[in-house]
């Protein structure tokens, strides 16, 4: 006996995630296994499609226009562009992020001061675009070194931006710890807990609006580090926005990055309300089968406890998310060993200029038109394997800043034609 | 980039290659609270910070990325280092654990650095010391207890005696002390028949199902403290629910799984309960019995803690075959069918808000309550979110620790109130109590639904 399901989803990313709820809504009985949290908290929460060309052309205007362009042996070539405008159709769909109105990257200012083209972005990102020309002040916290206010505003303007903008660096009220955690601060927004100022007891909400409100020189919006809020993040914006008569945005930060958790969290939730089931915290570590999946081994604790379907989805991230791994003497995958093409010398894997071309950075399994993963000699490793998302090869999505938008595009795409064989 | 325009030409050489090498081996040897294991895998992305219910409320917490990898790496560089007291306010929900995407054992190393703080720090004559022994052993507490169920529940309710309890020994006055039964499970489990009672049920059920009458279904229940001595009713559903679907159980001699001792660094008194249990339960695994659990905590100390703090024989054969009790029910048997097919009426026909145990979510069992019954009919649950219910096991019992449990469960709390149902359900006892109270809601564990749901 094994738990058993119409479609399997290795992998809780947002290539897993996108894939589920697709396999979900195209009427599959759908489960998702994943090991331990996904690079979600790493990311700044911003959705880019495609930033730059392989070439290093950009900031590119119109993502959708450039995907054609590409070489044959992208992810974004082989599901084709109008897949990629439905995948992202469902994503503006579960979880209310802003830009889907148009095909145009946004430009958005990052934490260290420069512009960043994306194709969506958080709500609580969206009074900080850079094509809006009102101007702006950024607020710094002390302790939080991740972020320096002045030093990105004058990179800011450096860049050019069409507006004034200036940086400030004040101490969070209540004397927090040094190195307390971005949950900290969230945590006392959301619940706008009382803290001690100048031996008096406020609001935390109130005593952050009137430390900045003294800096302000008629800027029309200001931004902070992403901590504004986890659980109710609007009601935290809106709370300073009008406590401070401006515009409230956050500036997406590094890891651990609250706006990467509270996109995590939406996904999560649109996946539950889609029917899908989900365990977390066990890796899949082995599988049956031959010329087909049988069934796949989640391991606990030593046990090896079996989970079958009749469709799977491999989506279990790329070398940072460990869905591909790599020692001296080769390039990997781990789950179901597919075929990940790679130089034999290990020499030639990467650049010595840092910024240079790293073959590295492209790693992962090669598929066919319907995404499954090939074997050396081209021809489908298992049939009803398919794959999404970082693990792939053939993108490199630091440079093209298109990490993303290839992980929803190909979990949208395995995921429905996952769900597509089983009916 | 001038010194590195050339590819490098050296091949690395022993001793940064090759499999024999083994790091530990740079470091004098010891025998006990080795603080390292898995340290050098953390390259400090703060996953586990992000996921600590005690940082997100306690400013004096500095969490668990410090707590495990950075004091080890003080310890080394500063003979003087010691474990820094802010160990004590790990709540040991084992969050972090579940976070790492390196596989740091987080919770392994704020365990043994607990242990060390513990026995070597702490003065083992302060009221502290004193206070959280006692918390550790609730067992024993709660034999004595036992005997006497009524004058217990009476008098540990007792205003004036719990003002002095926390003015002595500072055990929070706050809260209700859970009630004993009148008929622990055990007690129950023997007049009932023990193991030839359950023997006899198991084959008729198998009968009834139709499976070979001689098939080796058994297993053996490890019900914990709790169930024992103040909720066995939850023993009973799990009984009378593994015979339903054809199981011979046993219930072996077992002492308190180690939980609240691990919590508290009291290691050498959770070594000694561990070994009692660790000795029945191989026996029993090597003779084709697998360890079942209700208490999502005592699976969690059997399956994770035993094998990463102790080496005990038959340590890892007992955690290989230890499960939930839902958990192993799904993995063995149509349980997703059955509940289907199946309907629940009177007392137990309820909405539920359902909060899922920190110990189940590092199970990877979070979720599985919910799925599960969002398909029977007759009865509603919903999931009241991820956060942790603060309590802890004896952390909320704590007087200093009181409002911060508090300020934890603040999340759940309101999210109960916003669920459809007014009874909760929960598979772990102490966040029970913690839901019961926050909320004054009634708190059920899923087996005795299960129960309702399928046996009679």
């Amino acid at each position: 006996m094994a738990i058993e399901s119409d479609v399997l989803v290795v992998g809780g990313g947002l290539a897993g995630l996108t894939s589920a709820i697709t396999a979900a809504r195209e009427g599959a009985d759908v489960r998702l296994v994943s090991y331990k949290q996904s690079t979600l908290r790493h990311a700044s929460g911003l959705v880019d499609l495609l930033g730059y060309t392989p070439d290093g052309e950009g900031p590119l205007t119109d993502p959708y226009e450039a995907m054609a362009a590409l070489h044959d042996d992208h992810p974004y070539r082989t599901v084709g562009v109008e897949t990629v405008r439905e995948a992202m159709a469902l994503f503006d769909e579960v979880t209310g992020y802003q830009g889907g109105h148009t095909d145009t990257n946004a430009l958005l200012p990052t934490h260290g001061g420069t512009v960043k083209p994306t194709a969506r972005y958080p709500p609580g990102a969206a009074a900080g675009v850079a094509s809006d020309d009102r101007d702006m002040l950024l607020v710094g916290l002390e302790s939080m070194t991740d972020f320096d206010a002045p030093h990105a505003a004058a990179h800011l303007d450096a860049a050019g931006v069409p507006f004034a903008v200036r940086g400030v660096t004040i101490q969070f009220p209540g004397d927090l710890r040094a190195d307390a955690k971005v949950t900290r601060y969230a945590k006392q927004l959301d619940t706008n807990a009382e803290v001690a100022v100048r031996g008096r007891n406020r609001p935390v909400r109130d005593a952050l609006a009137e430390r900045v409100n003294p800096l302000l020189e008629g800027e029309e919006r200001v931004g902070f580090p992403a901590v504004l809020g986890d659980d109710r993040a609007d009601a935290v914006r809106a709370a300073l926005a009008e406590k401070m008569g401006v515009d409230v945005f956050e500036v997406p930060s590094g890891p651990p990055s609250l706006p990467g958790l509270r996109l995590e969290d939406a996904l999560f939730e649109a996946l539950d309300e889609s029917g899908a089931r989900f365990e977390t915290g066990n890796p899949v570590v082995d599988y049956e089968g031959d010329g087909a999946i049988e069934r796949v081994f989640v391991e606990k604790y030593g046990t090896k406890i079996p989970i079958s379907a009749a469709q799977y989805v491999l989506a279990t991230g790329g070398l940072v998310g460990k869905g591909i791994e790599s020692d001296r003497e080769a390039v990997r995958e781990p789950a179901f060993d597919c075929h990940v093409p790679h130089p034999a010398d290990r020499y030639e894997w990467f650049d010595v200029d840092v910024f240079g071309d790293h073959a590295f950075a492209a790693f992962g399994v090669v598929t066919d038109a319907t995404l499954r993963p090939l074997d050396g000699s081209g021809a489908p490793e298992f049939d009803n394997l398919r794959a999404a998302g970082g693990v792939l090869g053939g993108y490199d999505y630091a440079a093209e800043k298109s990490g993303a938008g290839v992980s929803i595009a190909t979990g949208y795409a395995a995921g429905r034609n996952a769900a597509r064989e089983v009916r | 980039m001038s010194d590195a325009e050339e590819s490098p030409t050296f091949e690395p050489v022993a001793p940064n290659t090759g499999d024999e090498f083994e790091p530990v081996d740079v470091f004098p040897d010891s025998d006990d609270f080795d603080l390292r294991p898995g340290a050098d895998s953390c390259y400090k992305c703060a996953a586990c910070d992000t996921n600590c219910p005690v940082a997100e409320v306690d400013d004096d917490f500095p969490g668990p990325k410090f707590q495990g990898p950075e004091q080890w790496r003080l310890k080394q560089t500063d003979d003087d280092y010691t474990v820094d007291d802010s160990i004590m306010s790990c709540s040991n929900c084992m969050r972090c654990d579940d976070a790492c995407p390196s596989g740091v054992p987080l919770s392994q190393m704020h365990n043994t650095a607990r242990g060390e703080y513990v026995s070597e720090q702490m003065d083992k004559l302060s009221v502290e010391y004193v206070r959280n022994r006692i918390l550790a052993n609730y067992r024993t507490s709660a034999f004595f207890a036992s005997k006497v169920p009524r004058l217990a529940n009476v008098a540990m309710n007792f205003g004036p005696a719990r003002w002095l309890m926390e003015k002595t020994l500072g055990v929070t006055s706050e809260r209700d002390f859970p009630e004993f039964a009148r008929e622990t499970f055990r007690e129950w489990w023997a007049a009932r028949g023990g193991a030839d009672a359950s023997r006899s049920n198991a084959r008729e059920s198998r009968q009834r199902r139709g499976e070979p009458t001689d098939s080796e279904k058994k297993v053996a229940y490890f019900h914990g403290c709790y169930s024992n001595y103040n909720t066995p009713e939850v023993g009973k559903a799990m009984v009378r629910v593994y015979e339903h679907f054809g199981y011979e159980v046993v219930a072996p001699e077992q002492r308190c799984s180690g939980t609240p001792m691990f919590a508290n660094g009291m290691l050498a008194d959770a070594r000694r309960h561990a070994a009692v249990n660790v000795s029945s339960m191989s026996d029993l695994v090597e003779q084709g019995y697998d360890a079942v659990a209700s208490c999502t905590s005592c699976s969690m100390a059997l399956r994770q803690e035993y094998p990463e703090l102790f080496d005990i024989d038959g340590i890892e054969a007992v955690a290989a075959n230890t499960f939930e009790a839902l958990e192993y029910l799904r993995i063995n048997e149509d349980l997703t069918g059955a509940v289907r097919e199946a309907e629940v009426s009177g007392d137990l026909a309820e909405e539920f808000a359902y909060h899922a145990p920190c110990h189940a979510r590092n199970q990877g069992l979070d979720r599985q309550a919910v799925e599960l019954f969002r398909d029977l009919d007759g009865a509603g649950i919903e999931d009241v979110g991820e956060s942790c219910s603060g309590i802890s096991g004896t952390y909320g019992w704590k007087e200093e620790k009181y409002e911060k449990s508090m300020a934890i469960g603040e999340e759940m709390f309101e999210h109960m109130a916003h669920a459809q149902g007014e009874v909760g359900m929960t598979e772990c006892p102490t966040c029970a109590m913690q839901m019961e109270h926050g909320s004054g809601y009634e708190i059920r564990h899923p087996l005795e639904l299960l129960e309702a749901a399928l046996v009679e």
